[in-house]
């Protein structure tokens, strides 16, 4: 990485903080208990940086064997979930249940995730599919995070690992659908730090690939990217290793994927990231206060991650 | 490092006081003959921009970590920050002394004309980018890009360096004790002279790096072919 020439100017490096992006990776059954009360703490720290919207993925509670996960908001309210669920199981049979939080819902259905969401979106439109898969629960919702903690009830969150994203919108409007995490598939989500400067390009290419598109930010295509290399073949690795060839612009993205996380940087790497590990727990965490209010942080081993560096973490599976 | 004529620490806690307080009543100090000359703060918890452009001879304590552009711009003071910082660390830094016992995030003394910086844990990339007179002792090592365009100083780090270090170098003079991942543009190994291990000494020993061998570091530089430099003023370098 060398520059090799005077011209070279660094004064963008100097912009704001904008958007926050928390993760947290259990390793112990301590953590796991309190995995979402842990989480709320890591995203109000990171409220400053992101005051316009909130969003988490959690990973937690697998759907039983031929059901599937389904994570919902809804885009009129009062929402009638019981009519949703209703729908569902007059489709599939068996007994479709949800859980509300606040403006979304997470459904377990007894049947293959793309089917479920087809069905949502033929007969509810009046609700959105966020994410699905087999064990990921997407909330996310406009307004300040330290009110998303409270409304979306995060201490009484339990699992193996979640992430978090507060946004500070540059590229595009503040709506629900805008903010993050953007799901990349069946199980994958994305948070991002940073913008994309050849988004609209890229949303065309990979709409000619046959990937949907629900807004114009540009976070979503940078899921979408990651959602159509996977669909072609590529391993995760792959995918991520192709961001750095193919995504033009600034940006920390964290991946959750059905076993773990992922954290990878720009090859110029101005956008913030720590990440710290301890017997218990790995974090990562757009500034270290955020990691700072978890319990044994002062004891962790803490490195900011190199850029274009793909770091991963992912529990045995069992 | 500052001495003080302590007339009593003046406590500030951020849990309860605002940033912009702390800042103002630090800034007051530079005109008020009998403000207090020691400070605690507590609970910083992250907050960017602590204790940023000090113009007075004060000790300041930050309990906790800072965020971005803490003791930014400083003149004259001591900042002790007792956890890490963000990025941005005394940018700007004029004189004075500022102390981080954990690591410091990118950019650290960015732009730094004079004074000295102490990091006791590792700093982030860029550190010292473009600084211009500042002295940087890093404990740990620095991340990719650090020193890049530097142009006076000396940044010294008892680690490692990450990529391109010194891309794009002036005069400052960097060493480095550990393994350098790779040499930016126009940067180049250098000759340790008496005089350089003198610089080096004292650098240390004002950091209060005792435990360093200034004999284990070698000596990064400019190599000159990038910038017109003019061999009849060398000596002004």
């Amino acid at each position: 990485m060398q520059t090799g020439h005077r011209k070279s100017t660094w004064a963008w490096l100097y912009v704001e903080p904008m958007c926050g992006i928390v993760g947290l990776f259990s390793k112990s059954s301590a953590v796991s208990e309190r995995l979402g009360a842990h989480l709320g703490d890591m995203l109000a720290q990171m409220n400053d940086r992101g005051p316009d919207s909130a969003g988490v993925a959690v990973y937690r509670n697998p759907a039983p064997q031929g059901s599937s996960k389904l994570s919902l908001y809804a885009a009129q309210r009062p929402c009638d979930w019981e009519a949703v669920r209703a729908t569902l199981a007059r489709t599939f049979g068996g007994e479709p249940s949800f859980e509300v939080r606040h403006t979304n819902a997470v459904f377990v259905v007894p049947a293959a995730a793309p089917d479920a969401e087809a069905v949502v979106a033929e007969h509810h439109p009046e609700v959105s599919v966020i994410a699905s898969g087999e064990v990921i629960e997407v909330y996310k919702e406009v307004g300040r995070p330290l009110d998303f903690v409270e409304a979306f009830r995060l201490g009484d969150i339990q699992g193996t690992h979640a992430l978090g994203h507060t946004r500070m919108a540059t590229e595009s409007l503040v709506t629900t659908q805008h903010s993050h995490p953007f799901s990349t598939g069946l199980d994958l989500c994305l948070v991002h730090n940073g913008s994309l400067s050849n988004h609209n390009g890229l949303r065309r290419e990979l709409r000619r690939q046959g990937i949907e598109f629900r807004t114009d930010n540009d976070t979503e295509v940078g899921a979408g990217y990651l959602t159509w290399r996977l669909r072609e073949g590529a391993s995760l690795q792959e995918a991520l290793e192709g961001c750095l060839e193919d995504l033009d612009g600034f940006y920390t993205f964290l991946v959750g994927t059905h076993d773990g996380f992922a954290v990878l940087r720009d090859p110029i790497a101005a956008k913030p990231a720590v990440i710290a590990e301890t017997d218990d727990w790995v974090a990562m965490a757009s500034e270290f206060r955020a990691i700072a209010v978890l319990p044994g942080a002062d004891d962790a081993a803490i490195w900011e991650p190199e850029p274009a560096t793909i770091y991963a973490w992912e529990r045995e599976k069992v | 490092m500052a001495t003080s004529e302590a007339v009593g620490v003046e406590t500030v806690d951020l849990a309860t006081t605002s940033l912009r307080e702390l800042n103002r009543r630090l800034h007051e100090c530079a005109t008020m003959d009998d403000a207090p000359r020691r400070w605690r703060v507590l609970n910083p918890s992250g907050a960017h921009s602590i204790a940023v452009g000090l113009d007075a001879d004060i000790e300041v304590d930050v309990e906790g970590h800072a965020g971005y552009y803490c003791a930014g711009m400083n003149k004259r003071a001591t900042v002790r920050v007792h956890g890490t910082a963000g990025q941005g660390l005394a940018e700007n830094i004029m004189s004075g002394t500022v102390i981080v016992d954990g690591n410091a995030s990118q950019m650290a003394a960015a732009t730094g004309r004079g004074g000295l910086v102490v990091i006791k844990g590792d700093a982030s990339s860029r550190c010292g980018i473009s600084m211009k007179g500042v002295e940087i002792a890093v404990r740990g090592s620095v991340g990719h890009m650090s020193g890049f365009m530097a142009q006076t100083g000396v940044l010294v780090v008892c680690g490692d360096a990450g990529d391109a270090l010194g891309d794009s170098l002036y005069e400052t003079h960097i060493y480095v004790a550990g393994k350098v991942k790779s040499l930016g543009a126009d940067c180049t190994e250098k000759d340790v002279k008496p005089h350089h291990l003198e610089e080096l000494k004292g650098i240390l020993a004002r950091a209060e790096f005792d435990d360093v061998d200034p004999a284990s570091f070698r000596r990064y530089g400019s190599a000159r072919r990038l910038y017109n430099f003019n061999i009849d003023h060398a000596g002004e370098y």
